[in-house]
């Protein structure tokens, strides 16, 4: 949405600067290119040495045994060959995935429920700020708040459980919870921003489709359906792209609470990595790991986008 | 809103949904402020005592003592008479390692994102699209990724454990606060840049009073949003800055967290310690409550 509004903007500009002599804004571009390598040469150089840079050595870095003393040892394949047969990656693979799907179902569900409570029945800024409070509050403050109101012996609502006759559960202590329990952690930060996100979407769908929809006589179900839905599609998948690329990347939440147990129940690939290169100081391991999960990222954000492009095409 | 139009058979069916609606919010509304309520109160709680009294929804026996341990002022032998681990935290050093870093982070990234994006929205010089595209494109390369050959790098610029080691590779720019601020001088009106120019002002002149001024309310809001995002970051001041010296609040609370004995963890001393974490955070919100949440659209998608 963003991005297309910055492509309608580009070539109007264009033309207004083609629009006169053309020695005038030929001369214009080269004068321009001074002022301009000194306004971007601060951000450039951020980009080249904290992104670009990096980029490169790491994928370097993943064809090599480095153990952060000495110098890297070129080794190919070596440590892409080992991660295929490492059962922990596997592992790590699975329960990375376990908590994205959970975490991204639930949290989606959720928070266009709310984004449309927010649009058609409570407008009020101070509820969507109320809402949108966890997000402001860091992962590590989130995840040691439930670790105590969620602890097995006296956690609050382990006593709420017991007030209703429910036995307790070990939430962070029990392999098959520990998942299911950080995902829904992050859920409660994150419903009230992803809401926030949908509903800056509601508010593109233009009103006088409501109102035709009234007039026609379609219940709210059918509005929901027909109207809402189909428009807010991309919007929707562009979050998705946004909390699933965020969701890959768990580990706050697990480095605070289980440090990736009991035993390797929530040990999500980005804890693995942390753990290889800086545990273990394994960096080449690590970087070949962190290539892998980079190459993941990039094809589901490349799946989504195309999903997404195919769909703006059918509303325009 | 819509309610006006219908017949009045609709209108009660309505009703029926909108007082469920509220419902659903005032659940959602609870679920929210609800645990940040059991914080308050644990943090008010004498350890000892929320054994034995934790289905009580006040303090349990009512003390500062949680908030005294966490800077310091308790005695060991009293930190232990109130379950404290009588392990020595000092979070008054972590909370000034946090408000250092993060406001180096936050003035240095926004002021030099708005000069590139300056350049990028109102300067014409060959290559600038492609070389915004690139900024774009590394908001797809996951942290991680860069976060290892990262360290390195400042591992080998001697900067282990230094305040600017952990600020630097936020300071010179985000893809995210580039692109932001772009969207606002693009809008920006061409004819009062046009006037400067003709009046033989230079850029670097109608940057600073022209194209700043007029963009204060956005870069207000970045720097509200940079900082907070500076303020609860974790896993990088974790690889770079984990020294007690330079350690920030968020690294600070982990080690607190794990020097709580298994057996019976000090979780006043902790709930004390993450509600002083959060406090500048909610302190901001109250304060800028709406601009926050305003800027919270497409435009905000990180």
């Amino acid at each position: 949405m963003a991005t297309t509004s910055l492509g309608t903007r580009k070539p109007s500009r264009r033309e207004a600067d083609s629009g006169g002599p053309k020695r005038v804004s030929r001369r214009r571009n080269i004068g321009d290119l001074r002022v301009a390598l000194f306004f971007v040469a601060p951000a450039v150089l951020g980009f080249v040495l904290f992104y670009l840079l990096p980029t490169i050595r790491g994928i370097y870095l993943s064809f090599t045994d480095y153990s952060i003393l000495g110098n890297p040892v070129w080794v190919g394949l070596k440590n892409y060959l080992k991660i295929f047969q490492d059962k922990l990656f596997w592992n790590a693979m699975g329960v990375t995935l376990e908590y994205v799907l959970l975490n991204i179902g639930f949290q989606t569900v959720i928070a266009l429920g709310l984004a449309l409570l927010m649009y058609h029945v409570a407008k009020s800024t101070l509820i969507r700020g109320i809402l949108l409070l966890p997000y402001l509050v860091a992962n590590v403050i989130v995840a040691l708040l439930w670790f105590w109101m969620l602890d097995y012996q006296i956690g609050i609502f382990n006593q709420m459980l017991q007030w209703l006759g429910i036995p307790r559960v070990a939430f962070f202590g029990n392999e098959f919870w520990s998942i299911p329990t950080i995902a829904f952690v992050n859920i409660w930060r994150h419903m009230g921003y992803t809401a926030l996100l949908i509903f800056a979407g509601l508010q593109t769908i233009p009103k006088q489709l409501y109102e035709v929809a009234n007039l026609d006589g379609a219940s709210p179900w059918q509005t929901f359906w027909k109207i809402t839905m189909p428009l807010l599609r991309p919007v929707l998948l562009l979050v998705m792209v946004v909390t699933i690329t965020g969701s890959f990347q768990i580990f706050d939440t697990v480095a605070v609470t289980t440090q990736g147990g009991p035993v390797n129940a929530s040990r999500v690939i980005q804890y693995y990595i942390y753990q290889r290169a800086f545990s273990e100081q394994d960096f080449g391991y690590g970087s070949a790991l962190s290539v892998i999960l980079f190459i993941i990222l990039a094809v589901v954000a490349f799946l989504q986008m195309k999903f997404l492009r195919g769909n703006e095409n059918d509303l325009d | 809103m819509t309610t006006l139009t219908k017949p009045a058979r609709r209108r009660r069916s309505l009703n029926w949904g909108r007082i469920s609606a509220w419902a659903a919010l005032t659940v959602a509304i609870i679920i929210t402020i609800g645990p940040f309520l059991w914080m308050l109160r644990t943090a008010l709680s004498n350890n000892h005592a929320l054994a034995s009294q934790s289905s009580n929804l006040l303090p349990a026996d009512f003390t500062w003592g949680a908030f005294a341990r966490v800077f310091g002022l308790q005695s060991q032998a009293q930190a232990q008479a109130e379950g404290g681990s009588g392990a020595s935290i000092n979070f008054w050093q972590y909370l000034g390692n946090s408000l250092i870093v993060s406001t180096m982070i936050t003035f240095s990234q926004v002021f030099f994102s708005a000069m590139a994006a300056y350049a990028f929205a109102r300067l014409q010089w060959p290559g600038r699209d492609k070389v915004f595209a690139m900024f774009l494109g590394t908001l797809l390369v996951p942290g991680i990724f860069t976060a290892l050959p990262n360290f390195l790098l400042v591992k080998n610029l001697g900067l282990l454990n230094t305040y600017l080691g952990i600020a630097l590779p936020s300071m010179l720019m985000t893809p995210f606060a580039v692109f932001f601020l772009r969207q606002f001088f693009l809008g920006m009106s061409r004819e009062v840049e046009e006037a400067a120019m003709l009046d033989g002002a230079r850029h670097s002149r109608i940057f600073f009073q022209i194209a700043l001024p007029n963009a204060s309310a956005p870069i207000a809001t970045l720097c509200l949003l940079t900082f907070i995002a500076a303020w609860n970051d974790y896993f990088w001041p974790l690889l770079v800055g984990n020294s007690p010296a330079v350690r920030v609040l968020t690294v600070g609370l982990g080690v607190f967290k794990s020097q709580s004995p298994q057996g019976a963890p000090d979780w006043s001393g902790l709930m004390a310690a993450t509600l002083v974490s959060a406090l500048p955070i909610l302190l901001l919100f109250i304060a800028f409550g709406k601009k926050i949440v305003n800027s919270i659209g497409f435009s905000g998608i990180k």
